[in-house]
Formats: C-alpha cells, sequence, structure tokens
C-alpha cells in the first residue's frame, strides 16, 4: 500500500517503520512556534521544568503579532514574556516589531519553512505552510512548551482528503475562492481531523500566496493540515527566498543566517538548502475524494457567522458595509495588495467606509510602499497599517461596534469575531473587499472596474 | 474518577471565540478567563455552572483557534467534564493536554437535555443519566492518551519521562 505525502513526512520524522490513519506518534519536529496569545502560556509550563536550555535554539520561532504593537499594558506584558524568554534561552527567532509580521506570512517568507518539513505552531493557522509542501499542524501551548523541552510532539497519524481542482480560474477567483468553494462544499468539520491535500491542474497553475491562502483555511474545514506537493512553483518560491534581489534582506542577520555571513555578503540563505519534495503514491488511501471544476466558481463571500456560509458575490444584494479589512495570515500578502490597488486606483472609497489595509510582514509593506500601493490605498481614503493581526481575531486596529459589518479577505466571521457580537464579517478575497470599498456595500469586482 | 454534575447544552459548531472570545486573551490569569466563558453564546454561563457541572454539546466543539484559553476557561470555571458528538482537534489535545476529561460520543450528546444530573465514568466507559435513568457506553481512551491523562496533562506526563 502505498503512502499520502502526509504520511511520508510523517514517517520521516518518526522511529517507526510504517505509518497508518488513526495511530499515534511520537514526532521530531523541525520547527516549533508560538504567539504572544499562547507562548506565554507555554512559557509559564516550560519555566515550571526548570530547565535550563530548549531543546534547540533555532528551532523556536516567537511572533508577538496578535496584539502587537502591543495595544495596551496587558498585551504589552504578554510580549515581553516572549522578549524575555527569547533572550533568557537564547531563541534565535523571535522577530520584535520593526522586524516581525504576521507569523504564517513571515515563516516562509524568511525561510523557515521547507518543503518536506514537520512543523507545529500554537495558532490554529499554522497549516498554512502545507503550501509549501510541508506537513505542518496547530497545536496548543502545552504542546508547544513540551516541544521547547523535547524538540517532539504527540500526533495522530490523520486520513487524508484529496481535493482535486482541474479548469482555468475565472477572472478574480484566487486560492481564497477555492478553499472557500471547499469549506462550503463539506462544512466546517468536512474534514475533521484530516490532512486536506490540494492537487490537480488548477493547482498546479496556481501561485504560492494563492496556494497559501488556501492551506490556511483548512482549519476552517476542521483539517489538521492542507498540503500541497511541492513542483516547479514551491521551487521557485524556495529559491527566491536564497535570493537578496527578491527583497527579503534587511532583517536582522542573527534571525536568518549567521552574522559572519552577513558581514561577507552572503544573505537570506536557507536553513537546509531546498528541502525535501515529497509526493503522494499513485495507491495511497484517501478517506474521500472531491472533484471541483474550476471554472464553475465565481468570486465568493462566507456569510455571517460560519466559514461555510458561502454564497457567490453575485447573489449578495444590498449589503451596505461599515468597514473593509484587506490583510491576515490568509490575503496579506504583496499579491493581494497588488490585486486591492488595481481596483482602487484613481479611486475614492465610499465616504462612510472605513479602509484597512494591513500587509502581513515589514518585506510587504515596504513592497507596497516602492510599487506604490501604499499610496493608492491612502488615496482612496484608507489607512495603511503596520503588520499585525489586529482586527482578524478583534484585537486592534479595526473593532467592530454593535451592528456594523465588515468584509474581510480574513479567515473567520464567527459571532464577535471582529469585535461586537452584534457586530457581522463578510470573508472574501481582496478583489471583492476592494470593489466592496468603492461601492459602500459587498460588490463584484466587475462594477467598479 | 467519576464526574458528576448538572448538564448545560450547547449546540453544533461551538467555536472558541464563543468558549472565549479573543479580546479576553490578553492575560494568562486563569480566574479571569474563566469570568468570561462561554459569554457569546450564554451571557450568565458563568453565573450559573457550578462546581462539578458538565457541558454537553453537539458536533465540532472548539473548533477555531488554537488557544488554549478555552478548555483552560472551562475547567477553571468548575467544569468536570464535557460531552460532544465530535470535538475539533486542537481542542480536543489541548484538553487532553491540560487534563480537561472530554468525551467524544454522539448519543449522550443527543439524549442528556439542559440540566439534567450526569455522572461520566471515563475508566468504566459509562455515562449515567441520573435524571432520566438512562445509560451510555463511551469508548475508552486510547492507552497513549490514558497515560497523559491519568498523569494530570502533558507536563507532568513528560515531567514523570525526563526524570
Amino acid at each position: 500500500m502505498g503512502y499520502t505525502i502526509t504520511e511520508k513526512i510523517l514517517l520521516k520524522h518518526t522511529k517507526t517503520k510504517e505509518v497508518r490513519p488513526g495511530e499515534f506518534l511520537n514526532v521530531k519536529i523541525d520547527l516549533c512556534l508560538g504567539n504572544d496569545i499562547t507562548a506565554p502560556f507555554a512559557i509559564e509550563e516550560f519555566e515550571k521544568l526548570g530547565l535550563k536550555k530548549v531543546f534547540d535554539k533555532k528551532k523556536v520561532v516567537l511572533v508577538p503579532d496578535h496584539f502587537a504593537p502591543a495595544k495596551d499594558m496587558k498585551s504589552a506584558n504578554q510580549c515581553k514574556i516572549l522578549a524575555n524568554f527569547a533572550k533568557k534561552y537564547g531563541v534565535k527567532n523571535y522577530f520584535e516589531v520593526g522586524r516581525m509580521g504576521i507569523e504564517h506570512a513571515l515563516l516562509p517568507e524568511m525561510g523557515l519553512v521547507l518543503p518536506g518539513d514537520l512543523v507545529i505552531g500554537a495558532d490554529s493557522h499554522t497549516c498554512t505552510y502545507g503550501a509549501l509542501g510541508a506537513v505542518s499542524v496547530g497545536i496548543g501551548s502545552t504542546d508547544l512548551a513540551a516541544a521547547f523541552v523535547t524538540g517532539e510532539c504527540w500526533l495522530k497519524t490523520p486520513e487524508s482528503m484529496k481535493f482535486i481542482f482541474f479548469g482555468k480560474l475565472n477572472k478574480w477567483v484566487g486560492g481564497k475562492d477555492l478553499i472557500l468553494h471547499t469549506i462550503g462544499d463539506i462544512g466546517v468539520d468536512g474534514a475533521l481531523y484530516k490532512a486536506m491535500e490540494f492537487c490537480g491542474e488548477t493547482i498546479e497553475n496556481l501561485s504560492m500566496d494563492d496556494r497559501l491562502a488556501m492551506c490556511n483555511m483548512a482549519i476552517e474545514a476542521g483539517g489538521k493540515s492542507g498540503i500541497i506537493a511541492p513542483d516547479q512553483i514551491t521551487l521557485r518560491y524556495v529559491k527566491s527566498i536564497k535570493n537578496p534581489s527578491a527583497g527579503s534582506g534587511f532583517y536582522p542577520a542573527k534571525s536568518r543566517a549567521k552574522r559572519g555571513e552577513r558581514s561577507r555578503g552572503i544573505k537570506n540563505k536557507p536553513r537546509r538548502g531546498m528541502g525535501k519534495f515529497y509526493s503522494s503514491d499513485k495507491d495511497a488511501k484517501y478517506s474521500a475524494m472531491k472533484e471541483y471544476d474550476a471554472k464553475k466558481i465565481e468570486p465568493l463571500v462566507a456569510v455571517p457567522s460560519l466559514p461555510s456560509n458561502v454564497k457567490p458575490v453575485k447573489a449578495l444584494k444590498d449589503v451596505w458595509i461599515d468597514q473593509v479589512v484587506i490583510g491576515s495570515c490568509t490575503n496579506g500578502r504583496i499579491s493581494d495588495l497588488r490585486v486591492a490597488a488595481k481596483i482602487l486606483r484613481g479611486k475614492k472609497i465610499k465616504s462612510n467606509i472605513r479602509l484597512i489595509v494591513i500587509p502581513a510582514t515589514q518585506k510587504i509593506y515596504l513592497e507596497a510602499v516602492r510599487e506604490g500601493l501604499a499610496k493608492i490605498f491612502v488615496e482612496a481614503g484608507g489607512v495603511f497599517s503596520t503588520p499585525t493581526c489586529g482586527p482578524c481575531l478583534g484585537g486592534h486596529m479595526g473593532i467592530l461596534a454593535e451592528g456594523e459589518k465588515a468584509i474581510s479577505t480574513t479567515n473567520r466571521n464567527f459571532i464577535g469575531r471582529m469585535g461586537h457580537p452584534g457586530s457581522g464579517v463578510y470573508l472574501a478575497n481582496p478583489a471583492i473587499a476592494a470593489a466592496s470599498a468603492v461601492k459602500g456595500k459587498i460588490a463584484h469586482p466587475e462594477e467598479v472596474i | 474518577m467519576p464526574y458528576k454534575g448538572r448538564a448545560h447544552k450547547f449546540g453544533d459548531d461551538i467555536n472558541t471565540d464563543d468558549i472565549i472570545a479573543a479580546r479576553y486573551l490578553n492575560t494568562t490569569d486563569r480566574a479571569e478567563l474563566a469570568r468570561h466563558c462561554m459569554e457569546h453564546v450564554d451571557k450568565n454561563f458563568i453565573k450559573k455552572v457550578k462546581p462539578g457541572d458538565i457541558i454537553v454539546a453537539g458536533k465540532n466543539f472548539g473548533c477555531g483557534s488554537s488557544r488554549e484559553h478555552a478548555p483552560i476557561a472551562i475547567k477553571t470555571s468548575g467544569v468536570s467534564c464535557v460531552i460532544a458528538a465530535s470535538f475539533a482537534r486542537i481542542f480536543f489535545r489541548n484538553s487532553v493536554n491540560i487534563g480537561l476529561p472530554i468525551v467524544e460520543s454522539t448519543e449522550p450528546s443527543k439524549r442528556i437535555r439542559k440540566g439534567d444530573l450526569v455522572r461520566v465514568n471515563t475508566k468504566l466507559g459509562i455515562i449515567r443519566n441520573l435524571t432520566r435513568k438512562e445509560s451510555y457506553r463511551i469508548e475508552k481512551y486510547p492507552t497513549f492518551m490514558h497515560r497523559i491523562i491519568n498523569a494530570g496533562g502533558l507536563m507532568n506526563y513528560l515531567k514523570k519521562r525526563i526524570k
């Protein structure tokens, strides 16, 4: 019996000779991640053990991104716990405000996750890195604390579900719409405990940013992970990180490469080459297979209060909104900002609307400034923010009042997700979000361009 | 150890924002987290809940974020056990890791009504509904998980291992 890509990567990280769905494994991890919400609990638990060091200083990543730049004193204390811990234990990959970004955009960009890796993160959207052909799963704070100690994690080998997309994407349709379509089809627990493997010609032609957006939302279908077999697009992406001209060269040397290397001018060297490219065997076993015709997928919106409440944007008439958010670990990457800017160029947003654009990392921020995108957003009447998860989880930087509605490129629209329990969030791709800002109501990009 | 208490009923897809909204996550103070437990779905939950009480929910309980604050808020509120038709996986493992007993089973999730007095025995694999005089069989934990729960959570389990 053949193995899926997920099973192969798990097998590579465990001592056992074979893996079967449903079995518990103790796996060695390549990287573990925590943020300003989840890491403080992990650090508290870790410190109770009184150990002198973490399992590997290079394999722990701490990113204060949720309530950072600190929104209040309590959040400042949480962020400080991370900074102090990083200092005390010599954690190499701690990213302070000014160098940080939204973790799931930052880590791939920094070359910290490579194809074939096994990554755990105390954040549910850790599944994002599956886009690189890594097994990447969300875990909790105690798991993270245990990983700090052992570099290991207990996991159940998941069954895999195969999602085959064929046909060419329609205009204004991206990875976000493909995943919303999938979640709309199978429901918010449709892939519970399962690895969601995305494949087919549509995926093979999909950009890395779109792949990251897709895998990011695997969790919204209950998935343990999302994964796409690495290919030429993956290779190009991984290579681009190695290439300083790609624009990611201004982080402090210690976070990427050894100081000596930087001073000698060798920047951005990935940790371990290009990673390892795995793919599923032809006779690998899947618990379910789904086929979707991309030509039939239109720009979509998930209406409150579940990501599975998916409707074509054209079906939503006169949904007036108060706020538009373009950003997050789902759609805060440069190609997302480019699409939004394309729609907003030379236009003004509706006068009663707030538009909040949040590039996911400092690199993306700078690219957006260089390309003139930031200017477009500001001239349109929007704000252009420093990277933060902020409004996505109702943290800060754009909280909704009672009765308000927002269209957002984020990933969750649960009750009160962005603020007051009586507010509502509509999830969509950046093109729809930008068009809606112009119209003042949820709109198809065609209506404004 | 059996867990006994009154049932608090919730529906399907209770997410982690329902259990504890993100705006309260800027602290690790357990008592403070518990004060906002289930606030989005039942404002008065924390006033009603008594030590030992049991949460009974539908499918996909705890979906959404990875925040361990969710099972911590539930445990600190006094709830002794959560029964649901199914759990979101990160919530499931977080509960195991912090030693909050959880039971995944459809029958009790459907049969138990609000206010029923319920006794859960995970060791024997049985739930008694003392109000309705019914019993439901439940699956025992897998050995691997039983070890963690018996140790009182993952860190205690780990402590024994590294000693």
